[in-house]
C-alpha cells in the first residue's frame, strides 16, 4: 500500500466519524437521538441513494435496446387501449376523458409504486443491511428516488397526449410542483414506516398491495368523481379517502380543474399525520431493523 | 486516538417467524444453554452474553471459536449493525468491516460501478473516486472483469475486489471474517502486507478465524468465544495452546515462520 498522500489526510479528517458509541436501548430520548443522527447522516449520503435508484432501473433493463424507455412505451399503449376502450363504455368525448386517464393513471401508478417499494425498501437491502453501518435512511431514499425516476419516463406520456389532442395548459398546472413536493415527503414517510413494519410482519406486504388494489377502485382513478354527484351516499366514501385529497393537489392543477383551499389543507393534514407517525415508528424500530432481516 | 470499547455487550435474537408457543416448549424442554427469555417473555437466541475487552491502535485481536460461537456476530455487534440489547459500545476511528464478502456489493453491477458505489458510501468526491478506482483496479489484478458483473466472478475474484475496497481507504479500524482466506497465496501475501502497512499506522484490526496458523501470524492478541462468552483473553499462542488439542499446538509451533515460543 502507499504510503498517505495529502489527499488521503484530507479525506480522512472529512470522514473521520470522531466518536460512535452505541448501548442497548435507553428509551424515547435515545431513540429519537439516533433517528435524527441517522437522517442527517442519511440526507448527506444522496448521491449514494441516487445512484443505486439508478443503477436498480437500468439493470432492470440491462441489454434492452429501448432500456427504461420500455416503461414509457408499456404505460402509452396501456392509457391509448384503456382510453379508447373507456371512453366509449362510460360514453365520454375522448378529447375529454383521454387527458383525465393519461394525467390519473400515471399519477396513481406513482403513488401506488411509492406505497409499494416501500414495503421492500429495507428487507431489498438486506445485504447491505447486515454488511456494513449504513443510515438507514439511505434505503429509504433510494426507494423513493427509484420511483421519481420512473415517474420521469411516464411524464413523456402526459406530455404526448396533451400536445396529441391539443390541451390547454396555463400557469396554474405549476401548481402540480408544490403538490409533487408534497407526495415526496409522503412518500419518504410511508417508506420508514411501511419498510420497517413489512421487515417484522411478513404477510403485511401482501395485504398492502390488496388494500392499495381495492383503494385504485375507489379513487377516483379512471372515473371522474363529478359522477358521484347524484349519491350522496358515495360521495361520504370519497371524503373519507385520503388518497383522493393526495392525488388531487396534483391532478387538479395539471388538468385545469378547481382545487378548493379545503381540499388542500386536507393534504396536509394527512401528510402531517403520515410524517408523525412514520417518525415515531421509525425511532422505534431503528434499532431492532437489523435483527429483522 | 483510534480506540474500540465492548462494555458488556450481550446480543439476543428474537425468534420471530416461528412458532412461539410450540417452540418455548421445544427451547426450554431441551434445556439448552443458548435459549432464554427477554425482558418481555419472548424466546431469544442468546448469541453474545457481556463481551467487554478495549482495543488500542496497533491491537490485531483475533476471534476463535468454533461455529456458531458467535464470531461474526460480534463482528456486526462492534461494526454498529446490531444494537446491542444490553451493554454499550464505543469507538474512535474510521471503520470498514468486510464480514462477506459479497455484502454491500451488487452483484449484477460490474466491479468498476460497485468501486464508485463504494466511494459515493464514503462520501468521496469525484476526483477521489477515480483514485479510488483505480488503486482497486491495480490491487485487486483482476483484469478486464473489472467491467463485467460482479456474478460472473471466481470466488476468489469476489473477495480480491472486496478486500481491495476495504483496504484502498486506509481505514482505522478494519474488521474481517476469515472468508479472505479463500484468497490464493500470492494474494493473501499481498494481503498480508496491506493489513501490515495499515497496522503500522497503528491501527485496528479484528479478525475471526478458524485457521490457528493466520491468527497466530496476523494477530498479537486473541479471544477465545464459545456459547457467546469470552472463555480465554490473552496473547494468541497462550491462548491457542489452551484452545487446541496439544499434538495440533505443537505442529503449530512446527509450521510456523519463523519458528514460533510459546509465551
Amino acid at each position: 500500500m502507499t504510503e498517505l498522500t495529502g489527499t488521503d489526510r484530507a479525506i480522512r479528517a472529512m470522514q473521520r466519524q470522531p466518536l460512535f458509541t452505541t448501548s442497548a436501548d435507553r428509551g424515547w430520548g435515545q431513540r429519537f437521538r439516533l433517528a435524527v443522527e441517522d437522517l442527517r447522516e442519511g440526507f448527506v449520503l444522496w448521491p449514494l441513494s441516487w445512484a443505486l435508484a439508478v443503477a436498480d432501473i437500468r439493470l432492470r433493463y440491462r441489454g434492452s435496446t429501448l432500456g427504461p424507455f420500455w416503461l414509457t412505451l408499456s404505460t402509452g399503449v396501456m392509457i391509448g387501449s384503456m382510453g379508447f376502450l373507456y371512453a366509449d363504455l362510460f360514453h365520454t368525448d375522448i378529447h375529454k376523458y383521454l387527458p383525465y386517464l393519461a394525467v390519473s393513471i400515471i399519477l396513481w401508478t406513482f403513488l401506488g409504486s411509492l406505497v409499494s417499494d416501500a414495503c421492500t425498501c429495507f428487507t431489498g437491502a438486506e445485504g447491505l443491511i447486515k454488511g456494513t453501518r449504513m443510515p438507514f435512511t439511505v434505503h429509504v431514499l433510494r426507494s423513493v428516488f427509484r420511483n421519481v425516476v420512473v415517474f420521469g419516463h411516464n411524464i413523456i406520456v402526459i406530455v404526448a397526449v396533451f400536445v396529441f389532442l391539443g390541451v390547454h395548459v396555463s400557469a396554474y398546472a405549476l401548481l402540480a410542483i408544490p403538490g409533487l413536493l408534497i407526495w415526496l415527503l409522503d412518500g419518504f414517510a410511508v417508506a420508514f414506516l411501511f419498510g420497517a413494519f413489512c421487515a417484522r410482519f411478513r404477510d403485511v406486504p401482501q395485504i398492502i398491495a390488496s388494500l392499495m388494489q381495492i383503494a385504485f377502485f375507489v379513487t377516483p382513478v379512471i372515473w371522474n368523481a363529478s359522477i358521484l354527484s347524484a349519491h350522496p351516499g358515495a360521495l361520504t366514501l370519497i371524503r373519507l379517502n385520503p388518497f383522493f385529497y393526495i392525488l388531487e393537489i396534483v391532478r387538479a392543477p395539471l388538468l385545469g380543474t378547481d382545487l378548493s383551499f379545503g381540499m388542500v389543507a386536507k393534504a396536509l393534514i394527512v401528510t402531517a399525520v403520515l410524517l408523525v407517525i412514520s417518525g415515531l415508528a421509525f425511532a422505534r424500530t431503528r434499532g431492532r431493523l437489523a435483527y429483522w432481516m | 486516538m483510534t480506540h474500540l470499547t465492548a462494555f458488556n455487550i450481550s446480543i439476543d435474537f428474537p425468534l420471530y417467524h416461528s412458532d412461539n408457543r410450540s417452540l418455548k416448549k421445544t427451547v426450554f424442554g431441551a434445556a439448552a444453554g443458548r435459549f432464554g427469555e427477554d425482558n418481555k417473555h419472548r424466546p431469544v437466541v442468546q448469541a453474545l452474553r457481556d463481551i467487554s475487552f478495549t482495543l488500542r491502535s496497533g491491537d490485531r485481536l483475533g476471534l476463535i471459536g468454533s461455529n456458531g460461537s458467535g464470531k461474526t456476530t460480534l463482528l456486526r455487534a462492534l461494526s454498529g449493525i446490531y444494537q446491542p440489547s444490553n451493554g454499550s459500545l464505543s469507538m474512535e476511528g474510521r471503520l470498514t468491516s468486510l464480514l462477506d464478502p459479497s455484502q454491500g456489493m451488487n452483484m449484477e453491477l460490474t466491479g468498476r460501478e460497485n468501486i464508485r458505489l463504494r466511494g459515493l458510501f464514503l462520501a468521496m468526491p469525484k476526483p477521489d473516486i477515480a483514485r479510488l478506482e483505480s488503486d482497486v483496479e491495480d490491487f485487486a489484478e483482476i483484469g478486464e472483469f473489472i467491467d463485467l458483473p460482479v456474478r460472473n466472478y471466481s470466488s476468489g475474484m469476489v473477495v480480491r475486489l472486496a478486500f481491495a475496497m476495504a483496504t484502498a481507504v486506509h481505514p482505522e479500524i478494519l474488521l474481517m471474517d476469515e472468508w479472505i482466506l479463500a484468497g490464493d497465496a500470492a494474494f493473501m501475501g499481498k494481503a498480508k502486507r496491506r493489513v501490515e502497512a495499515m497496522v503500522r499506522h497503528a491501527d485496528i484490526l479484528v479478525l475471526a478465524s478458524h485457521s490457528s496458523s493466520t491468527i497466530a501470524e496476523w494477530c498479537n492478541r486473541l479471544i477465545w468465544l464459545d456459547a457467546g462468552k469470552i472463555v480465554a483473553d490473552g496473547k494468541p499462542l497462550d491462548v491457542l495452546s489452551q484452545y487446541l488439542p496439544p499434538e495440533q499446538f505443537k505442529e503449530l509451533l512446527m509450521v510456523a515462520h519463523p519458528p514460533l515460543t510459546a509465551g
